[in-house]
């Protein structure tokens, strides 16, 4: 059917209703359903926590000032991702870029120092086989570790096209979609930080 | 004519068939409605209780709809009212907001009481001494533990009747579900957890048990008999089967722990003291995952 | 010898010992690997394949989504069907010393996959399906929030799909139940990939449906025509909303339990084992908590669909609209603080217990009072009662019955003599079939002719229908006595002397006689089709009331050449009425452009798929694919189309007088 007509490509747009807000409220949703799923875990968490079975607890494994270093280089990212949209808003792609490989960097190295960190448990015969709490543990924060390295895919993507097409409508709308969701991981972060790490050392 | 006839045909039909059911279900035993002990007694009680209630909604629906679909039904003889805009009342909505509400509000409140009253870890009052019996679920029997009698089965109970019989129930397999319906309700046997069961018998008979939840290929065949008997064909049955040859212990017990299918019974004596909390513990800590005692 | 060993590591657990060898399953295998050749045969032959490729397998439009979601759902039943019989006889004639047709293996592993197919694939695929082709219509719309998302949540179900039965051509499938609670799931008792193909399908499908709940919650929420505001929505549109918002809470729960289900299998964790520190009950509680919204995702549209039929086909409006939709929403709400009552026997306080059943017993109110509402709304209607009302009556009967045995079960004390019985197997039937499949039977029959042109037979509809009735409660009265006696579910084999045999005849009688109405539903589809020409049925067949029927049939590709003036409910019903259909002027259209990508992610997640099951490492690479995909698709700014004003009137009228 479809062929037989004549088709006019044209990328005027066409309101019968507000697209991007339908395309926000769509990843709002999605950042909804996320929270469910980190909701589930935190649950697992805490109903594991204290089945160590004879291995280690989080008061014995973790490093507070290094977990806090961490934190420090996440929500300093936050910011400098806050500083990429006011950049994009004004239209200065420069500095977009700029400020996004700022992100990049700063959640490249709380990747790093949390993988490293998840190595030293492993080498030290603490993995996730070793008891619930580990399982629990590795499977909360890895998940967390798995969406920043999305987000890291994702920023690299986004400055890819915003070097190659500017700041647009659209771009703009998924440089806000981006930021909805590096401060969505900013704000679980916060949660494992407390749950998990704060409450696991005061715990001993 | 063939109207009449079709009619006839129809209700001899109907009529054999009750007739046939009837003669069936009068022959089979029916256990959840044929309850033989204190416990299942109240469950079916309840039940009962409970449909009744129902009942007073469920009827006046399919009255309501019998009557409507025939009422207005649009064929040559419609005479029904028709008014195709009416779509609110509040009184009428506000009927079938509240009726149901007032009626669950009363369920509600059965059901509370009768939660707490039938909690299966509540003991049973009376003036008869309890029997303590542990169960193991295994792949695919049954184990029972008689810890102060000091003797062991596979698939067999005994307890005398009117004596408060009072399960330990722990799993070294797969969940299962141990139910003994003319006694009491199932409740679940986890491996490494303890739950409680309390039950009584209050008439003499041989009733079947089995498990309520799928653990693998020898589920279908993890039935067991209990049998209610007098105080004193208990107590000699306790005593020839402390006189077993058979004995219980560790050896013997790793041998059951080997899948095996529709485990014919067995009566063990002298089974080893605190087996029970070690086939518990052994899923506690790395340190006992043999099994110690 | 040491290159067969080196290509057994290649391929990871795969080797030919895990193809079928017993004859019933290599018929069973034979089956699932002869029809797609036949179809592909088929194709070839009458050279379709590049038709089938550019207007099906590249499509966006919800409407052949749809069509497709149907299909594939009425195949899967079609092999649930199939389980059904094979359990049916077993459980007739396995008795005393007789062991029956089936191993206790084979058994348990077609208990479980007609449980998993029959929900994931055959209820929610009619449910999407029937989402995808109403839902953009009733509300106005052109097109879904998100085209590309709604084809990859196809493609993701049609993926789990493909791997469910692949598990019965290579390896096995889980004979853990069909929601395969662990220890009995883990690696140490279920040792072969029988449940890793659970998991993984499930999971497919899973966040297939968790994308498609996300889009449908989107498009309701956002893109309703003009002036229809959500109290003007059709009420299966508030129905739809409703089941989309429990999709978007529910299915990450799933998600969840299944990755860590599979943790444990494959990397060793301890979750859900007994020992290592895991807590099998954890799965149990995740499980339920996504579980038991599922059963309010697949019945809320259901219950939509009757509000749409009985107001059709009573001639009447709705009765108690601003009721049905709180109802709705309290089943909503409340579907979420009830999981635990599918297991009040594992130990837990009697304030838990009690406080879960009473909050179970709530959920009846509101469900009874749709049941009123449509009971009021055919009071003083003129029922034409054609099948999809008979459908909706035949519905009114079983799931009051088979609500009455739900409350009873809420009870806690009583549902400790009920639970894993067969009353709570012919319970959950006479809800989800009763509830569910009577609903989208409904549906399917009143919508049909919007999208063919023509009305299904009748006279087979009714044949179908009443083998259907009478099948059922054949099938299904006996198991509520059955779990009378002490029947449990799953059970491979019984004594004789618990004197059962002759209920479980009966069951399978009931089961045959059902076979029989599928059998008049095909025939029924067939004979329409043949005698289409005859039986052209207009645009607007059965009178109705909502806006899909104000469009021409079958409908356009790009649904509304002119977007309709919506002031109340009922708009198309009004408009009739008033003579006043479109007062909008003809605007240039903008469309989603087909395309591959979506298939290709499905299909490349199935690879993945597959070699995590089989434990082929390298192959699961594969699965990369879909995330390069999905690069690629959001760097292309030419993914939509424009038609112009004009173009559209000319299309318009062709569509208005059947050229098209």
């Amino acid at each position: 059917m479809a062929a037989e007509i004549e088709i006019h490509n044209t990328n005027r747009l066409i309101e019968s209703y507000d697209r991007d807000a339908t395309t926000i409220l769509g990843f709002w949703v999605y950042l909804m359903t996320d929270c469910v799923l980190f909701a589930s875990l935190f649950a697992v968490f805490a109903v594991l926590r204290n089945n160590t079975f004879g291995g280690p607890s989080g008061a014995t494994l973790f490093s507070l000032p290094y977990v806090l270093a961490e934190t420090f280089s996440l929500l300093t990212s936050s910011f400098t991702c806050g500083l990429a949209v006011l950049s994009a808003q004004r239209g200065n792609k420069k500095h977009t870029i700029f400020w996004f490989g700022v992100t990049f960097l700063l959640g490249l190295i709380f990747l790093i120092m949390e993988i490293s960190e998840f190595h030293k448990f492993v080498k030290m015969g603490d993995s996730w086989q070793r008891s619930g709490f580990l399982s629990s543990y590795f499977t909360l924060v890895g998940t967390h570790g798995l969406h920043i390295t999305i987000g890291l895919i994702w920023i690299a993507v986004m400055c890819v096209y915003v070097y190659k097409r500017g700041i647009g409508q659209t771009t703009l709308k998924r440089i806000r979609m981006l930021s909805l969701f590096w401060h969505f991981l900013d704000v679980v972060w916060i949660f494992i930080f407390t749950v998990v790490y704060l409450f696991g050392a005061l715990h001993a | 004519m063939t109207k009449i006839r079709k009619k006839l045909v129809l209700s001899l039909f109907i009529v054999i068939v009750l007739i046939i059911s009837g003669d069936y279900l009068s022959r089979v035993s029916i256990p959840v409605l044929e309850p033989k002990g204190v416990i299942a007694d109240q469950e079916f009680r309840l039940l009962i209780i409970i449909t009744l209630i129902m009942l007073i909604v469920v009827v006046p629906v399919f009255f309501l709809l019998a009557f409507i679909v025939w009422r207005y039904r649009d064929d040559n003889n419609h005479r029904g009212k028709y008014t195709p805009d009416w779509d609110h009342s509040r009184l009428i909505e506000g009927i079938w907001w509240g009726i149901p509400t007032l009626l669950i509000i009363v369920v509600a409140i059965i059901t509370w009481k009768a939660t707490y009253a039938l909690n299966p870890y509540k003991p049973i009052a009376s003036q008869n001494p309890t029997i303590t019996i542990q169960v193991v679920s295994m792949d695919w029997k049954w184990l029972f533990i008689y810890p102060k009698q000091h003797i062991a089965t596979i698939n067999y109970i005994e307890f005398p009747v009117n004596y408060p019989v009072h399960f330990y129930i722990t799993s070294d397999a797969p969940m299962n579900s141990f139910w003994l319906p003319q006694l009491s309700g199932q409740i679940y046997a986890m491996a490494g957890m303890q739950t409680q069961l309390y039950l009584m018998a209050n008439v003499k008979g041989t009733f079947i048990g089995r498990s309520a939840n799928i653990s693998g290929i020898g589920f279908a065949g993890m039935q067991f008999s209990a049998v209610a008997v007098n105080a004193n064909t208990f107590k000699s049955w306790v005593r020839r089967t402390s006189d077993s040859p058979e004995t219980l212990s560790l050896s013997e017990y790793k041998k059951l722990q080997k899948p095996s299918l529709y485990v014919p019974v067995r009566f063990f004596s002298r089974p080893v003291v605190g087996l029970f909390n070690a086939v518990i513990n052994q899923y506690m800590t790395p340190e006992s995952q043999a099994i110690k005692l | 010898m040491s290159l067969f060993n080196n290509l057994a590591g290649i391929l990871g657990k795969l080797s030919l010992k895990q193809f079928p060898h017993d004859p019933l399953t290599m018929f069973g295998a034979g089956l699932i690997v002869l029809v797609p050749i036949v179809i592909i045969a088929i194709l070839t032959v009458t050279k379709r394949w590049r038709w089938l490729y550019r207007e099906w397998l590249t499509t966006q439009d919800p409407k052949r989504i749809g069509i497709m979601y149907i299909i594939v759902a009425i195949a899967m039943g079609l092999r649930g069907l199939s389980d059904v019989l094979l359990i049916r006889t077993q459980q007739a004639i396995s008795v005393g010393s007789s062991q029956g047709i089936l191993s206790a293996s084979h058994f348990q592993q077609i208990v479980s996959a007609h449980g998993t197919i029959m929900i994931f694939f055959v209820a929610m695929g009619l449910m999407f399906g029937i989402i995808n082709l109403i839902v953009p219509l009733q509300i106005g719309a052109r097109d879904v929030a998100f085209p590309f998302l709604n084809a990859t949540s196809f493609w993701l179900f049609f993926s789990g799909m493909v791997l469910i039965n692949l598990s019965l051509v290579i390896g096995d499938f889980s004979a853990a139940g069909w929601l395969a609670y662990p220890p009995l799931s883990e690696l140490k008792y279920s040792p072969t990939v029988g449940v890793d193909y659970w998991i993984w399908s499930l999971e497919i499908a899973g966040v297939g449906s968790l994308l498609a709940g996300i889009n449908f919650l989107v498009t309701i929420l956002k893109m309703r025509v003009k002036g229809m505001s959500l109290m003007k929505m059709p009420m299966f549109c508030w129905s739809v909303l409703g089941s989309m918002f429990l999709v978007a809470f529910a299915f990450p729960i799933l998600t969840v339990a299944l990755t860590l289900l599979a943790f444990d299998r494959d990397l060793g964790t301890h979750f859900f084992t007994s020992g290592g520190g895991g807590n099998m009950m954890m799965y149990v509680n995740l499980i339920w908590a996504w579980g038991h919204p599922e059963v309010y995702i697949l019945v809320l549209p259901a219950f939509g669909v009757f509000s749409e039929v009985v107001s059709a086909f009573s001639r009447k409006k709705l009765f108690g609209y601003t009721s049905m939709v709180w109802a709705i929403w309290a089943i909503v709400f409340l579907s979420f603080i009830v999981w635990l009552h599918h297991f009040f026997t594992m130990g837990a306080g009697s304030n838990v217990n009690a406080f879960f059943g009473i909050m179970t017993m709530i959920i009846a109110v509101p469900t009874g009072v749709k049941l009123f509402n449509w009971l009021f709304t055919m009071y003083r209607g003129k029922l034409d009662l054609k099948t999809p009302l008979l459908w909706f009556i035949a519905f009114a009967v079983v799931f009051t019955i088979g609500g009455m045995a739900g409350v009873l079960m809420a009870v806690p004390p009583i549902d400790f003599q009920l639970h894993n019985s067969l009353f709570l197997v012919a319970h959950f039937h006479m809800m989800i079939v009763g509830g569910v499949v009577f609903g989208y039977f409904a549906g399917i029959t009143y919508w049909f002719p919007k999208f063919f042109g023509f009305k299904l037979n009748e006279r087979l509809g009714r044949y179908a229908f009443w083998c259907w009735l009478i099948g059922f409660l054949l099938a299904f009265i006996p198991l509520y006595i059955l779990g009378f006696m002490g029947a449990t579910r799953r059970l491979n084999h019984y004594s004789a002397s618990l004197g059962w045999q002759p209920l479980f005849v009966v069951a399978g009688i009931g089961a045959v006689v059902i076979a029989v109405g599928v059998g008049f539903q095909f025939l029924q589809l067939i004979f329409s089709i043949l005698q289409r020409h005859q039986n052209t049925s207009g645009d607007d067949p059965w009178d109705a009331r909502s806006l899909e029927w104000s469009l021409p049939t079958p409908v356009p590709f790009y649904n509304y050449a002119r977007l309709p003036a919506v002031t109340e409910r009922d708009a198309f019903w009004i408009a009739k009425r008033t003579h006043q259909i479109d007062t909008r002027e003809y605007e240039p259209i903008e469309l989603p452009r087909n395309t591959p990508l979506s298939m290709i992610i499905g299909v490349s997640i199935l690879i993945f798929a597959f070699a995590i099951v089989w434990h082929i490492w390298w192959l699961a690479a594969v699965g990369l694919l879909a995330a390069v995909v999905i690069i690629i698709r959001s760097m292309d700014e030419n993914t939509t189309y424009t038609i112009s004003a004009n173009e559209v009137m000319k299309l318009d009228k062709l569509y208005r007088e059947g050229e098209v």
